[in-house]
């Protein structure tokens, strides 16, 4: 079979309707997403012109902090529902993490450093447990993770009651080790503000996408999501590959609640909560579907931008900042419908 | 005479249900052995043997006249028996040469880096499927933009560029239209003039009669005969395989109602 006849020589298929640029962009996840956040942008250029929001640094410091807090776990979020799946205690990973890490701090008074690695260990250990016991249960992850998240609320709220008589731990910034650590994850890069976390953002959203788009375990992410069956038929190992996708999730999620100790010094017991659902409709506005099999890390950071500049934008545009769910739950609508618009037309194209 | 494949007195249990009863057939390089039988007949508990996703309770499977026992379908893969299923053959959101090395993806190294080498897995395709005689338009168009048809057959061209020496087809034209169908039948010819063994399942004899070489018909578990393409002509394998007596009979049946003329 070594020898194989020439492809037909000829550079274009008679039947290849030849599609326009603007349509061929329009097809792609990440584009749609990436108009959207331009166009979410324009908008609070004009509601919000009582700050420079275009120009002032500081502006664009405060939302892409927000939008970081949203991106760097909605870059595993989107993987893992591109895999097939959800992760609705993604949320409140962040604050189980960061009372973990406040807790070995300040109650075990270890140092900073050990307690991050055993925060990011716990993290694994979490998303094990998820992963697993979808893979052996075969419940829905909706079901499975949904009991994990309310598991791990009732956790944090009694275990730091019982621990500190408050609802929060604090003096995070009393540990060893805690300047060297918030100079990593949590520093000030300028003078402007602007966050180290963002780019942890956006170094996590480049390795998502590249994840995704250039090795094998993102061919086996595509094919677990889209069709299993078809996928382990062909060899791809499935299960692996879905309880490596909660793993990352959950010490994404960890390394968030260690990003979010270091930087506040102390952890509310209730930090976290509701963020799984702006993760999943960052991964949304990517073009993640429900069904899993499809979707883009680059257009997520999109999404999360988008979100971000919401949340800071309601605010300087002197909205009641409640506005700030009716926003999201809108974009979530517009997004699912573009998605299922552009999805339809792009199956079509012959 | 040792074949490339061949089952010996193969038999098959679920609880008390016998599902294979000593079936015994074989496949050599560019034949196609068409397994022939209605619904219930045992196709299925065969193909599942003979493709590692289940495992024979009496009897024996041959490979070059080595007694083998598969554990498992990547068993079997390792010694070159692909399995083309007839829906699980595809993830329709995948592209065309995303799906074709799915789970046999061409890595590309740079030091301690390794990934998916797209470029090689693209010009893969179009000289691959374009040696089958399959037209690519666009290997990134959504497999889900194909017809069942030209789906089969890019499934045909992976399992033959993968190297598999025994190609196991399960019903692959029976949710096709003719023209389809006919599409997926010349691959099947294709890939047996390139020397590949081929198994084809089928419960349509229309189908089988034109490309095989050998005829296996099972019935309720049992083999009902292996035959020759010269040893049977297409009416008698239609017959046997209804289990003769009893399409009679519904041929009778069906005849007794207005209708003068059976077609």
């Amino acid at each position: 079979m070594a020898e194989t006849a020439a492809p037909p020589a000829r550079s274009t298929d008679e039947r290849l309707v030849e599609r326009t640029a603007l349509t061929r962009l329009l097809t792609r996840p990440d584009i749609g997403a990436f108009l959207g956040a331009l166009a979410v942008f324009f908008v609070f250029a004009y509601f919000a012109r009582a700050v420079n929001w275009i120009g002032d640094p500081e502006i664009a410091a405060g939302w892409t902090d927000q939008a970081a807090q949203y991106g760097i776990v909605a870059v595993p979020v989107a993987l893992l529902m591109i895999g097939g799946e959800f992760d609705l205690s993604a949320g409140v990973m962040i604050g189980s993490s960061g009372l973990l890490l406040g807790y070995l701090t300040t109650h075990a008074h270890m140092n900073v450093w050990p307690a991050i690695l055993l925060v990011l260990l716990f993290g694994v250990a979490v998303g094990l447990v998820n992963g697993l016991t979808v893979i052996r249960t075969r419940l829905p992850s909706f079901i499975v993770t949904l009991a994990t998240f309310f598991i791990l609320q009732g956790v944090n709220a009694a275990g730091t009651l019982k621990l500190t008589g408050t609802t929060a731990i604090e003096n995070i910034d009393s540990a060893h080790g805690f300047n060297s650590a918030r100079d990593v994850f949590a520093a000030d890069l300028t003078h402007w503000a602007f966050k180290v976390k963002v780019l942890w953002w956006i170094g996590l959203t480049l390795i998502g996408a590249w994840l995704l788009a250039k090795t094998r375990f993102g061919n086996w992410v595509y094919g677990a999501g889209g069709d299993a069956a078809s996928a382990r038929n062909v060899g791809v190992p499935v299960a692996r590959t879905k309880v490596l996708l909660f793993v990352m999730t959950s010490s994404t999620a960890a390394l968030m609640g260690i990003i979010e100790a270091l930087e506040l010094r102390s952890m509310q017991s209730k930090e976290g909560i509701g963020l799984e659902f702006i993760f999943i409709i960052c991964a949304v506005v990517g073009g993640c579907l429900l069904t899993g099999g499809y979707g883009s890390v680059v257009g997520t950071a999109f999404g999360a931008a988008m979100l971000g500049m919401v949340q800071l934008g309601i605010i300087d545009a002197q909205w009641d900042s409640n506005w700030t769910y009716t926003f999201q739950g809108a974009i979530l609508f517009v997004a699912v419908i573009l998605n299922t618009l552009i999805r339809a037309r792009a199956q079509k194209v012959r | 005479m040792t074949h490339l494949l061949e089952t010996q007195d193969v038999t098959k249990y679920y609880g008390n249900v016998v599902a294979l009863r000593g079936v015994s057939m074989h496949v050599d390089p560019g034949e196609v052995t068409c397994i022939l039988g209605d619904n219930g007949a045992g196709k299925s508990s065969l193909i599942k043997i003979l493709s590692g996703a289940q495992q024979h309770d009496g009897g024996r499977v041959l490979v070059e006249g080595e007694e083998v026992r598969f554990g498992s379908p990547r068993d079997a893969r390792t010694r070159g028996i692909a399995t083309v299923y007839q829906d699980l053959a595809m993830v329709p959101l995948m592209s065309i040469w995303r799906n074709f090395f799915l789970g046999a993806e061409p890595m590309k190294a740079l030091g301690p880096f390794r990934w998916f080498d797209a470029g090689l897995a693209r010009r893969t395709v179009r000289t691959e499927l374009g040696a089958m005689g399959i037209d690519v338009r666009d290997p990134d168009q959504p497999v889900g933009t194909l017809s069942g048809g030209e789906r089969q057959s890019v499934a045909i061209a992976r399992a033959v560029h993968f190297g598999a020496r025994v190609l196991i087809l399960d019903e692959p034209t029976s949710a096709l239209g003719v023209k389809q169908a006919g599409v997926v039948l010349r691959y099947i010819l294709q890939a047996r003039d390139r020397g590949v063994a081929v198994i084809f399942i089928t419960h349509n004899p229309h189908h089988a009669y034109p490309v095989g070489s050998r005829f296996v018909i099972l019935n309720r578990g049992e083999c009902l005969g292996t035959f020759t393409k010269a040893e049977i002509d297409q009416q008698e394998l239609v017959r046997m395989m209804a289990g003769g007596r009893e399409l009679e009979e519904l041929e009778h049946e069906l005849a007794r109602p207005s209708t003068p003329e059976p077609s």
